[in-house]
């Protein structure tokens, strides 16, 4: 049933080139709220996180390719998020009208893909879905964002592009070391590559997805394409785009070249793996992305960059190979999907569409909390969780891939931790800027501004809601993440020498 | 010599000899009874001739086929080489279908039956292992082909295009003709097979070193490779939308073909290695010099282009870049993967040069300036458009996506261990990597760029869209579903 959540999107998005545009919007959200309804459906039967294929057919005999749709404890938390930021970024464009039909469409599709990636079992088949992803993403920035939106969407492209061309050419690679029988990801995964082809091919296919990611020093896409996009395609980029990338340094690079992360056996500049590498590199993302924020004169440049600290929090998480860590990182994802969403509907639908300017200066000058408390408030509790205050997602998961680093890097805990501060002060920086500076009294043209609309106020509540939940009761999603992480599909990750 | 009926030959060919007599009943049909009609009218009556001759002759094949050889390679009619053939007739009856409703020309009756004669010429072209009737469908091919780019006698490019396209055509079919001679000379057979046995591994003969260049030049000005591309800018610019879309698809997938024959059936002796590290004196790494000139020369300079077609023309030398792998590959997996990406290519890029009709009809030319606001203008071809664009960069769910991945795939895999030909691949899909960006540039004129003001909005022709229509939805099934096609490679 799980699988219908593909079909949907993707009927959703036919069906909505061929209506009129009045009821584009109803029609999106119909079909985003019923690929959340099955997912929730899912998670009402109590799923056990073990690996469950949902269909299976030969796809390509010849080659060896199927079509095989499954999924874990770690696809359904994210299937999960998918849903929410999905409903979420439909209420929070509802006022899209230009070309509203095609905005959907592309949008819709770009859900289809996404979800496509977190189901697929067959690596061709993730890998087709994760290429459908890009080119809706191009579209909507394009033709709905603002700030240099050709650039930014040309750019974006093209980092994807190029990381899934390098993801292409490790896939091909392995596919014909197995002996170009089957691109079945659970067979690969057991499949014994030489450590030698791990070496270089888990660098690789790592990299590739981690463009997509932001790992630091390609994730410059990522604040430009976040600011020029509309506000729905910003929320979705940060909120689900960015973990597909996590997700497949995951799902393949790590599960599939397992080996890869092992030490070299030498140095080179100090680094003797890998590992440490990226770790290294995902550090300087978190530190990097927080102290660029915090000077950034651009409201959504802010939270633009403050995505690339946060998901520097699930690469290093990943790096850390420790459960708590891995853990922390796939609750990372979802945590931030939820949050990032919400700050960039507050930055981009609430506060810009209003006053037009993102300009922290100029927001200066206006009470916005006296004019929009509601988008004040959201901001701030989103702010809160996203400094990761306990009670919100962002503290169960930040604090576990801390207790991770501890154990693998101790001495980047400390670094992490520096960049936890720096979060608080620029999210401190920009609520102040944005929201509760200048004259008490609002000057006429701010006084006029439309009032918060019972869409967006749905979509906040929705959002900020799974952040609580999962704030107070991460062990709804742990208790279907772990299980997954401990499968047979990821053995190899545990065997490694130095774990 | 064996003496062999000719009744039997006629028989055999009766495929061929299906389109011939449709050339000549659209040519006297026209004649008879169409002259005093409007062009439109001439046009449609030919264009339904020209399918139904296409749909008979592709009939008789799935009724017969047959796998047979005879003598001296004249004719070799196989499985894989009949249903290239259907692939090919499909192509031209979809070109013809698109050329119907054109107002170019009044010779309407010439122009298809000119049509078919070329399609006669790559029908034979993938039916033969012989030197003298490779060069011979080859011609009648090629000098179909010329007529056919100098059809618009009011453009001035038109004219250029074709001057262009017969000059160096001509020069490279001496060059043919030279190394086919040299071939003859060393082996005594104008046939396929009994040259291969004749030649002997290295040290080679210096002549046969002069001849497989000589061969490469010849067939490589066919499939548009660099460095003997010169020609495709300026006849896919110059030439009339059908006719360009048959140089760039059909003739295409005919010429690829038979420069595997060529090489990997006549010259297997002489491959030698395009392996990194152990590389060996042959034909292989001529021709990877070729795929990495082309893929490199094509790629890069078609982001500069400012002209649709020009920037088709130049993708199209990348593709031929790509496609060569699956040649110096010559393996029977890189083979399958050449015919699927040629095939699906021809279809995809007759598709783009249906939609660049219809702009240009509304617009007058082919510029990115000219696209503008297509997508307001006309949703459904412009949607196609998209889908052919995306398919070329190789982007997925659509056929050219499968078409790369299989093909790479089946490069790797001909070196099994030892990942030997990784380096071409890796280029390949980087190169692939920089196409999207030119694509995209089409495609961002066609959907962001604003519409200028003043341009009609005259829709196309129900026809010319339904066909648009069904190309893309070959080129996404084919891609979704590739086995429909691979089970008959």
């Amino acid at each position: 049933m799980l699988a219908w959540t593909i079909y949907i999107s993707f009927i959703g998005a036919a069906v909505l080139l061929l209506l009129p545009r009045q009821a584009a919007r109803i029609v999106a959200l119909l079909t985003a709220a019923s690929g959340l309804v099955i997912t929730l459906a899912t998670f009402a039967a109590h799923p056990s996180g073990e690996l469950t294929s949902i269909t299976r057919s030969a796809w390509v005999p010849s080659l060896g390719l199927e079509y095989h749709l499954a999924a874990d404890g770690i696809s359904l938390t994210l299937v999960l998020l998918t849903g929410i930021v999905a409903v979420a970024g439909v209420l929070f464009s509802w006022n899209v009208e230009r070309r509203a039909n095609e905005f959907f469409a592309f949008y819709l599709a770009l859900i289809g893909g996404v979800y496509g990636v977190f189901l697929s079992f067959d690596l061709l088949l993730l890998f087709i879905f994760y290429e459908i992803a890009i080119i809706p993403k191009y579209f909507l920035i394009a033709i709905w964002g603002s700030t240099r939106r050709e650039y930014a969407a040309m750019k974006l492209a093209l980092y994807s592009f190029v990381g899934s061309a390098m993801v292409l050419i490790g896939i091909i690679a392995a596919y014909v070391v197995a002996g170009a029988r089957t691109m079945d990801l659970t067979q690969l995964a057991q499949y014994p590559f030489s450590v030698h082809f791990q070496m270089w091919a888990f660098p690789l296919v790592f990299v590739g997805f981690a463009i997509l990611a932001g790992l630091w020093p390609f994730h410059t896409w990522a604040p430009t394409g976040h600011v020029a996009a509309p506000t729905g395609a910003s929320m979705m980029l940060a909120g689900v785009i960015m973990k597909l990338g996590a997700y497949g340094c995951l799902r393949v690079a790590m599960a599939l070249f397992p080996r890869g992360l092992d030490p070299w056996g030498f140095h080179v500049l100090g680094f003797g793996s890998w590992r440490e590498v990226f770790a290294l590199l995902a550090l300087i993302g978190i530190v990097y992305g927080a102290m660029v924020a915090l000077v950034q004169k651009d409201f959504k440049f802010v939270i633009g960059y403050s995505s690339v600290s946060h998901m520097g929090f699930v690469l290093l998480g990943l790096m850390t190979l420790q459960q708590i860590g891995l853990d922390g990182a796939v609750l990372q994802m979802f945590s931030h999907g939820v949050i990032a969403g919400l700050l960039f509907a507050v930055v981009g639908r609430m506060v810009y569409d209003r006053t037009h300017t993102r300009d922290l200066a100029v927001l200066e000058t206006i009470h916005l909390s006296k004019v929009i408390p509601f988008a004040a408030v959201t901001f701030v509790l989103a702010g809160m969780a996203s400094i990761g205050l306990p009670g919100f997602s962002g503290f169960v998961a930040e604090l576990q891939v801390l207790i991770g680093t501890w154990h693998s890097f101790p001495a980047f805990v400390l670094i992490a931790g520096a960049g936890i501060v720096i979060g608080i002060a620029y999210t401190w920086r920009a609520m102040q800027k944005a929201f509760f500076s200048g004259s008490d009294h609002p000057p006429d043209a701010a006084a006029a501004l439309p009032p918060i609309s019972i869409p967006e106020r749905l979509a906040a509540a929705l959002l900020l809601a799974a952040s609580i939940v999962i704030g107070l009761y991460p062990q709804l999603l742990l208790r279907i993440i772990i299980p997954a992480l401990h499968s047979p599909y990821f053995d190899g990750l545990w065997k490694g020498s130095v774990r | 010599m064996t003496p062999f009926s000719y009744i039997e030959m006629l028989h055999l060919l009766l495929p061929e000899v299906i389109l011939a007599v449709t050339a000549l009943c659209v040519l006297s049909a026209d004649l008879a009874f169409l002259h005093k009609s409007s062009l439109h009218l001439r046009s449609f009556g030919a264009s339904l001739l020209t399918c139904i001759g296409c749909a008979l002759s592709a009939a008789w094949i799935l009724h017969t086929s047959t796998s047979i050889r005879l003598t001296d390679g004249l004719l070799v009619l196989t499985p894989v080489a009949q249903h290239v053939q259907i692939a090919l007739l499909v192509l031209t009856a979809l070109a013809s279908l698109l050329y119907a409703g054109a107002d170019f020309t009044e010779h309407v009756s010439e122009y298809l039956a000119l049509m078919l004669l070329a399609t006669v010429g790559m029908m034979l072209l993938v039916s033969t292992q012989n030197l003298l009737v490779i060069f011979l469908a080859l011609e009648l091919l090629s000098l179909s082909l010329y007529v056919l780019a100098a059809f618009d006698k009011a453009s001035a490019r038109s004219a250029e295009a074709a001057l262009k396209y017969f000059l160096f055509g001509g020069i490279s079919a001496a060059f043919l003709l030279f190394g086919f001679s040299l071939l003859y000379g060393l082996s005594n057979s104008t046939d396929l097979t009994v040259v291969a046995a004749s030649i002997h591994t290295a040290p080679f003969d210096p002549l046969l070193i002069v001849a497989f260049v000589m061969v490469l030049a010849g067939l490589g000005f066919k499939v548009a490779a660099a460095p003997f591309h010169f020609w495709a800018p300026d006849v896919y610019q110059g030439a009339p939308a059908p006719s360009a879309a048959l140089i760039a698809s059909g003739s295409k997938v005919a010429s690829f073909f038979i420069l595997y024959q060529v090489m990997a059936v006549g010259l297997i002796a002489a491959a030698g290695s395009s392996v990194h590290h152990s590389y060996a004196s042959g034909w292989a790494p001529a021709v990877a010099i070729l795929a990495v000139l082309s893929m490199l020369l094509g790629n890069l300079a078609a982001i500069m282009q400012t002209s649709v077609r020009r920037l088709l023309a130049y993708s199209a030398i990348g593709h031929a870049g790509y496609m060569l792998l699956g040649i110096l590959a010559h393996t029977d997996a890189s083979f399958t993967a050449l015919l699927y990406y040629a095939i699906t290519y021809a279809l995809t890029v007759l598709g783009a040069f249906g939609v660049i009709a219809i702009v240009e009809k509304q617009a007058g030319g082919d510029t990115l300036a000219d696209f503008a606001g297509f997508s307001r203008r006309a949703p459904i071809p412009a949607f196609c458009m998209l889908i052919f664009l995306l398919s070329l960069a190789g982007i997925p769910p659509l056929a050219g996506f499968f078409g790369k991945f299989y093909l790479f795939a089946s490069v790797l895999n001909a070196t099994p261990g030892s990942f030997g030909l990784l380096w071409l691949v890796i280029l390949a899909i980087a190169m692939s990597a920089v196409s999207l960006y030119y694509y995209l540039k089409v495609l961002k004129s066609i959907y962001v760029a604003e519409p200028a003001a003043d341009t009609p909005s005259s829709q196309a022709s129900i026809l010319h869209q339904t066909i648009l229509c069904i190309i893309a939805l070959g080129v996404v099934l084919l891609g979704c579903l590739p086995d429909l096609l691979l089970r008959w490679l």
